[in-house]
């Protein structure tokens, strides 16, 4: 996890991710189109994301593409995010219960 | 209509055969995924369905297209209500390697129909699924994954 984390921690590879999500099975070539980096620069920042297994690549043909792996982030979100989501969402629920208790009881 | 696909990548701390296993055995499904693969022998040309494992409804049915157990595996895939419908069907490859000490499973869903409500869905539901096969292999425990609201 701290590879993801690792990775996560640079504005250019979540831009990287962001075009990937919306535009999966980018080239190099097409990812370096709209990216205000050079062709190296995107090229290493791809290979940590990979090594993050945040980008996955498949051959065809000569080009290889590139797909934004989900399963670490969701991983993140299982440890990390949804504890919190079900303390908020019992709060509210306890709250409703409260404000209606009021009104019924 | 545009196609398009996704890639889900797991390392998982476990064997080919039992991550295989996993998939096509609904024994195995039914603990970590709710939901059962089904086919009379699972080898090309053979047709397959995913059901829900409580109710029993199928949701996906398909055809296997390629099976080398336990490193490949090709299915199509379609919503149950859109079977006799060509058009509806996408394509799920599953790829089991051994990687330093761990097994690399690579699910590629292509053909899906670009903004489809299928598309949306199993972009979902497949780290959903990967994460809890991943906790079921590695410590017996699968993840709660299609988990509603909690319940008050």
């Amino acid at each position: 996890m701290d590879a993801v984390f690792k990775a996560l921690a640079d504005p250019g590879r979540r831009k990287l991710l962001d075009r990937l999500f919306e535009s999966p099975g980018l080239t190099l070539g097409q990812l370096c189109e709209e990216m205000d980096m050079t062709r190296q620069a995107v090229s290493q920042h791809l290979a940590l994301l990979e090594e993050a297994n945040l980008v996955s690549t498949v051959w065809r043909g000569r080009e290889k593409l590139h797909f934004l792996n989900p399963v670490p982030i969701h991983e993140i979100y299982d440890r990390w995010v949804k504890k919190f989501e079900r303390r908020s969402m019992q709060a509210l629920a306890q709250l409703k219960k409260r404000l209606e208790g009021e009104r019924h009881d | 209509m545009t196609r398009t696909e996704h890639v889900y990548v797991m390392f998982i701390d476990s064997t080919p055969n039992k991550i295989y296993d996993a998939i096509v055995k609904p024994e195995f499904a039914r603990q970590y995924w709710y939901h059962e693969n089904v086919s009379s022998d699972w080898r090309p040309g053979s047709s397959w369905e995913h059901r829900d494992s409580e109710t029993g409804k199928v949701n996906i049915v398909g055809k296997v297209v390629e099976a080398q157990p336990p490193s490949r595996l090709v299915i199509t895939w379609a919503g149950a209500k859109e079977a006799a419908n060509p058009e509806a069907y996408s394509r799920v490859t599953f790829e089991v390697e051994p990687i330093d000490g761990m097994v690399k499973l690579t699910v590629t869903h292509d053909q899906l129909i670009a903004g489809s409500d299928m598309e949306k869905g199993v972009n979902a539901g497949w780290p959903r699924v990967l994460s809890s096969l991943k906790s079921f292999l590695e410590t017996g425990k699968p993840l709660p994954i299609w988990q509603k609201a909690p319940a008050r």
